[in-house]
């Protein structure tokens, strides 16, 4: 078994990344036709108007990892992942007000 | 090695058909899913019913492992007997995908080594390798100080003789204070290798926060509960409240009732630039009455103040 002692520090994706397409295109290891068919499907919502102007926040990048992960893992096509992620933010809201 | 009985782990009869093995497939899968799932086990359990569909979704493997009869059981000691594959013939169909990396050393014996074909043969394209993904579970105190963790991953190599072999891999990873639940960590270059001179994907951490027994957290936010007694909470007090941060005093205004949330500013996860807070929802214990003279007390307290908290 390889063992490097070496400490690795990675970026944090918190709620103060902000990224462009081509950023979260290279993030995620996605195509931009994917991106743009997410968001034709109300699966994400950058901020900005025009595809050059488009931000995408960490939500965005957990709405597209987790999609692509549905679909590899589940063959759940894009309506069926925009239904399954409202879906489970609204479970873990309910949660989270039930208080634990 | 463990006999891993993959009939079991889909929940149907040996003698069930293709049709039946992809259902229960299906429903387990979906079941299990650790992004639907948050159950701790979810994801090895998922990872298991994908390594026993891998075999029985294909009639050749599947009659390679039936070749074992029924009178193995789950977990028990098992050791391949010699040449146990003699007598059929592999194809080769697209064994070595990515969804193979991190199957259990049983699959591995059985199926693994190149017996279905693996040989290497992926230098004439370039790919970039497949992100990883992998949660990783921190106490509160470890986000709230920061904290470095040690994670292994199951990460696909290819051994000396060309075959692909599963290998479990260690890192070392630096937790920066302030995180939260659901933040990920992005350690670019440590996903999935890359094919013929493409780069390696990268990792993905996700956090999540273990149960603690004070507190839970929401984003930055720290909620725990404060009890007081009915004096505390009627004429007000100092009292000691812990936090992750260590134990503060907190002055509990005069009137509090149950219920009611109080405020310690700033003693929540916090980042260089962000800092959340530390709330207390307020419990009263009431002290029971044994004595005669605890009873009269309440008697008193009845008459000289006297309440309907029903309406």
């Amino acid at each position: 078994m390889s063992t490097d002692l070496i400490y690795l520090s990675g970026a944090i994706l918190d709620e103060e990344l902000e990224c462009s397409l081509p950023d979260i295109c290279r993030l995620c290891n996605v195509s931009l036709d994917m991106v743009q068919e997410m968001i034709a499907e109300g699966l994400l919502c950058p901020r900005g108007r025009h595809p050059m102007e488009w931000r995408f926040t960490a939500v965005e990048l957990r709405r597209i990892l987790i999609t692509l992960r549905l679909q590899r893992d589940l063959r759940v096509n894009l309506p069926g992942c925009a239904l399954v992620l409202d879906l489970l933010e609204e479970l873990a809201e309910l949660r989270q007000r039930q208080g634990r | 090695m463990e006999f891993k009985d993959y009939y079991e782990t889909l929940g149907i009869k040996r003698d069930a058909s293709q049709d039946e093995v992809k259902q229960a497939y299906r429903r387990l899968a979906r079941k299990f899913h650790p992004d639907v799932n948050k159950s701790a086990s979810a994801e090895a359990r998922f990872k298991d019913i994908g390594e026993a569909y891998e075999v029985l979704k294909d009639p050749e493997k599947r009659a390679a492992y039936d070749k074992f009869g029924a009178n193995w059981k789950a977990g028990q000691e098992f050791k391949p007997p010699p040449n146990w594959d003699a007598g059929f013939e592999f194809s080769g169909g697209g064994f070595t995908g990515a969804e193979q990396h991190g199957f259990s050393d049983f699959f591995e014996e059985l199926f693994g080594r190149g017996r279905f074909g693996g040989s290497g043969q992926h230098t004439a394209y370039r790919m970039r390798g497949e992100n990883q993904h992998a949660k990783i579970i921190i106490r509160l105190e470890d986000a709230y100080h920061g904290s470095t963790q040690t994670i292994t991953l199951s990460r696909a190599m290819v051994d000396e003789s060309g075959h692909v072999r599963t290998q479990p891999h260690s890192l070392h990873v630096t937790i920066p204070k302030g995180i939260t639940a659901g933040q990920h960590i992005r350690l670019e270059g440590q996903g999935m290798p890359g094919v013929g001179g493409g780069g390696s994907g990268d990792l993905f951490l996700e956090i999540a926060f273990a149960d603690h027994p004070l507190f839970h957290a929401e984003g930055r936010d720290i909620h725990g509960v404060l009890s007081l007694t009915p004096w505390e909470a009627a004429l007000g007090a100092t009292v000691t409240v812990p936090t992750l941060g260590g134990n503060v005093e907190l002055k509990v205004p005069a009137g509090t009732q149950a219920g009611n949330k109080l405020r310690l500013k700033g003693r929540g996860l916090a980042t260089a630039s962000k800092r959340g807070d530390h709330y207390v929802t307020i419990r009263i214990v009431v002290p029971e009455a044994r004595t005669n003279e605890q009873k009269k007390l309440y008697r008193e307290m009845a008459r000289i103040m006297p309440m309907n908290p029903r309406i």
